[in-house]
C-alpha cells in the first residue's frame, strides 16, 4: 500500500520476476547467451534513476530478502505476480521457472501468485506440464513468449490451431489471464515478433479469457492500441512503459501514456515493475505523482487519482480476484473512469 | 561478432539475395559497384552510411550511434563497424542495416572491397556460417527469410509514411486547418519543410504518390486519397504510429548509451 497526500493505493505488480542469471546456473556451450540475456536486462535497468542501479553481479543473482525488501517492504506493493522465463537452453536450472519462484513465495503467503507457461509447440508433453503446474500452483495465468525458438520453430501465433488447443485447455483448467509477451526483443529471427494479429483473433474466439499484452507491444504500440480499442478482453501491461521511459524520457512517456489513455483507457492498463529490472519504489512513487508536463499535450484524456488507483493495483486486482481492504477501494463515486469521448478525435 | 562480408567477386551470389529481399522497392543506392577511379574519402563513405536508415526507427545509423568505424584504404578497401543497443535486437533489422551499409559503400566510385562487420550480437554464428559458404541471408535460413524481409520493409517505411503524416500535419492542424481542408490540400501546396521532404521520399520508396499533385492524405497501402469520413481516425493513427517509433527510439539510445560510453560517428541527439 502507498498512501500519498491522503490517498491511498493498493499496489500490485502484475509483471515481476525472481531469477538466477549468475554463472553458476549457465549451460555449457551457451555461456554467451545467458551472458548476453542478462546484460541485454542489466541495460535496461540503465533507463531508471542512477541511484537504482544494480551492479552486474547483484543483477545476476539477486536474494529472497533482497526481492521482499526492494518489492513489499520499500516499494509499496501488496501482491505481486511471479511471471515465469524458463530459457532452459541457457540456464540449467531456467533463469526463472514457476518452481523456483513458488518454491520462494511458499515462504511468504498472500504475497504472490504464480503464473506458468505453455508452449504450443510442446505438443501433449506441453499439455499435461501445464495440468500439473496449475494442479500444483494454482497458477490463475500463464505468459507466453510467442516470439521463442523451439526446435527449429522461429515462433508461433497464439492464433494457430496448436495454440487454440492449448488456450481451450487452460480456460478448462481454470486459468484466466493470459499475459502475451509483445515488446522487446526475445530470440526472434526472422520472424516478426511484434505483430499482435494473433491476440486480436485469439481475443475475439476466447471472450472467457483476459488477454494481458505486456510491453504494450513495443515497438508497435499503434498496432496494439488499434487492436486494443476493439477488443474488450485485452489489456495494456506497462511493464517497460514506466521503467523504460518514465525517468529517461518523461516526454516520450506522457505521451504514450496519453494514447493509450485515450485507446485503451484506464480500465484495461496494470502496473508491472519488471522486477529485478527495476524496483517498484520509484516507480510507484513517480507514477501517482505523474501529470503531463505542459498544456502541449492538453487533448489527451487527464488521469486521476481514481485512474492511477486502478492501474496500479485495482484493474489487476480484479483480474486475479485478490481481495483488496475496503478503505483501499474507490470510493462509490470516484468508480466512474474518464470519458472517453473526452478526448475528441481530432481536435488538434 | 555478425559478420557480412563479401567482396567483388562474391556479390553475384550473396548480392542477389539481398536484392531479391528488396525487390518491389526502388533501391536507394547503385548496386552494382564500380571499382575504378581513386578510393573516396571517409567523409564520402560516412555520407553513404547516413543514407542507411534502421528501418525500425526510420533513422539513419549514423544519427543513432551505430557506426563506430569507416575507413577506406588506399587501394580501395573499406572497412565499416556498426554496434547496436542490445546483444538481442532483432536480427532481421540487423540483417538489413548491415546489407544496406554494404551495398551503400560498395556503390561509391574507387571502392574495390568492402567489408561490413556488426559486432557484440548474439547472431554471429549463423550468419558467419552463411558468409563462409557465400551465401546470402535468404539462404543461411531456408529461404524463409526472403519475403519476410521484404514484407517487413515494407510495413516499416508504411508506418514511415503515416508518422511523417503527423508531422506534416500537426502543424496545419494547430495553424486553424480542419480535417477537411486537410484532405483538399496535395503536396504542392504545401511550403517546403524537411519533414514535408522526408514524407515524399518515403513514399516515393514505396511507390506511392509523391509529386505536387498528389494528395496530401493517402492510404499507404493503397495510395488512394482517404476518404473524408476516415480523416479523424487516420490522423489519430498517424500521431500513434510517430510517438511509438520515436519512443522506441529513446529506448534504443538510452540502451545504446548504457552499453558503450563513446558516441558513434556521426551521432546526434534525439529531435
Amino acid at each position: 500500500m502507498y498512501e500519498k497526500d491522503g490517498e491511498k493505493y493498493f499496489v500490485v505488480d502484475s509483471h515481476m520476476h525472481y531469477w538466477n542469471a549468475a554463472p553458476d546456473n549457465w549451460v555449457p556451450g551457451a555461456e554467451q547467451y545467458a551472458k548476453g540475456w542478462i546484460e541485454c536486462f542489466h541495460a535496461y535497468q540503465g533507463l531508471g534513476p542512477p541511484e537504482t542501479h544494480w551492479s552486474i553481479e547483484h543483477f545476476q543473482k539477486y536474494s529472497e530478502d533482497d526481492l521482499m525488501k526492494d518489492v513489499f517492504e520499500d516499494g509499496h506493493v501488496d501482491v505481486a505476480v511471479f511471471q515465469p522465463t524458463y530459457l532452459l537452453e541457457w540456464y540449467k536450472e531456467g533463469f526463472n521457472t514457476t518452481e523456483r519462484n513458488a518454491t520462494m513465495g511458499e515462504k511468504h503467503p498472500g504475497k504472490f501468485i504464480y503464473n506458468t507457461r505453455f508452449d504450443p509447440r510442446d505438443g501433449d508433453m506441453g499439455l499435461k506440464q501445464l495440468r500439473q503446474d496449475v494442479e500444483r500452483y494454482g497458477s490463475k495465468g500463464v505468459k507466453l513468449y510467442t516470439a521463442e525458438w523451439n526446435n527449429g520453430s522461429r515462433g508461433y501465433k497464439l492464433s494457430d490451431p496448436a495454440a487454440y488447443r492449448f488456450l481451450e485447455a487452460a480456460q478448462e483448467l481454470g486459468i484466466k489471464n493470459i499475459h502475451v509477451h509483445k515488446g522487446p526483443t526475445i530470440w526472434p529471427l526472422d520472424k516478426d515478433a511484434f505483430d499482435v494479429a494473433d491476440v486480436d483473433h485469439a481475443a475475439t474466439d476466447f471472450q472467457g479469457l483476459n488477454f494481458i499484452v505486456e510491453h504494450v507491444g513495443l515497438p508497435r504500440i499503434e498496432d496494439f492500441c488499434f487492436m486494443a480499442t476493439q477488443e474488450p478482453n485485452v489489456y495494456a501491461g506497462l511493464s517497460v512503459v514506466i521503467g523504460g521511459l518514465m525517468y529517461a524520457r518523461p516526454k516520450f512517456f506522457a505521451k504514450v501514456m496519453g494514447e493509450l489513455l485515450f485507446w485503451v483507457g484506464e480500465d484495461k492498463m496494470t502496473f508491472g515493475s519488471d522486477y529485478g529490472i527495476w524496483e517498484p519504489k520509484w516507480q510507484v512513487e513517480g507514477f501517482v505523482d505523474w501529470d503531463y508536463p505542459s498544456d502541449e499535450f492538453s487533448d489527451y484524456p487527464r488521469l486521476g487519482t481514481a485512474g492511477k488507483k486502478k492501474i496500479l493495483g485495482l484493474n489487476a486486482a480484479k483480474l486475479y480476484d485478490i481481495e483488496v481492504p475496503a478503505e483501499l477501494q474507490l470510493s462509490a463515486d470516484a468508480g466512474e473512469p474518464a470519458a472517453r469521448d473526452d478526448a475528441a478525435l481530432v481536435d488538434d | 561478432m555478425l559478420r557480412w562480408l563479401m567482396t567483388k567477386g562474391m556479390t553475384a551470389s550473396a548480392g542477389s539475395d539481398v536484392r531479391s529481399a528488396t525487390a518491389g522497392l526502388p533501391a536507394r543506392a547503385d548496386r552494382s559497384g564500380r571499382s575504378g577511379g581513386s578510393p573516396p574519402r571517409e567523409n564520402v563513405l560516412l555520407a553513404a552510411l547516413q543514407t542507411v536508415r534502421d528501418p525500425e526507427l526510420d533513422e539513419p545509423i549514423t544519427s543513432l550511434g551505430f557506426v563506430t568505424l569507416c575507413t577506406v584504404s588506399g587501394d580501395g578497401d573499406a572497412q565499416v563497424r556498426l554496434r547496436l543497443p542490445t546483444y538481442f535486437c532483432a536480427p532481421n533489422f540487423a540483417f538489413l542495416m548491415v546489407a544496406d551499409a554494404y551495398d551503400a559503400v560498395s556503390a561509391l566510385p574507387g571502392v574495390r572491397r568492402t567489408e561490413v562487420v556488426l559486432e557484440d550480437h548474439f547472431a554471429s554464428d549463423a550468419i558467419n556460417g552463411g558468409v563462409a559458404a557465400q551465401s546470402g541471408f535468404a539462404q543461411s535460413f531456408d529461404g524463409e527469410a526472403v519475403s519476410e524481409l521484404h514484407g517487413l520493409r515494407a510495413d516499416f517505411l508504411r508506418k514511415a509514411v503515416m508518422a511523417g503524416t503527423d508531422q506534416v500535419c500537426r502543424p496545419l492542424l494547430a495553424g486553424g486547418a480542419n480535417p477537411a481542408r486537410l484532405l483538399e490540400l496535395t503536396l504542392g501546396d504545401l511550403p517546403p519543410s524537411r519533414p514535408l521532404r522526408r514524407l515524399r521520399e518515403r513514399r516515393a520508396e514505396l511507390g506511392l504518390p509523391a509529386g505536387d499533385d498528389a494528395p496530401l492524405i493517402i492510404d499507404p497501402v493503397t495510395g488512394e486519397r482517404v476518404s473524408e469520413q476516415a480523416v479523424p481516425l487516420h490522423l489519430r493513427r498517424a500521431r500513434v504510429t510517430r510517438i511509438s517509433i520515436e519512443a522506441n527510439g529513446g529506448i534504443c539510445r538510452g540502451m545504446l548509451r548504457h552499453r558503450y560510453d563513446s558516441p558513434g560517428l556521426g551521432e546526434e541527439e534525439q529531435q
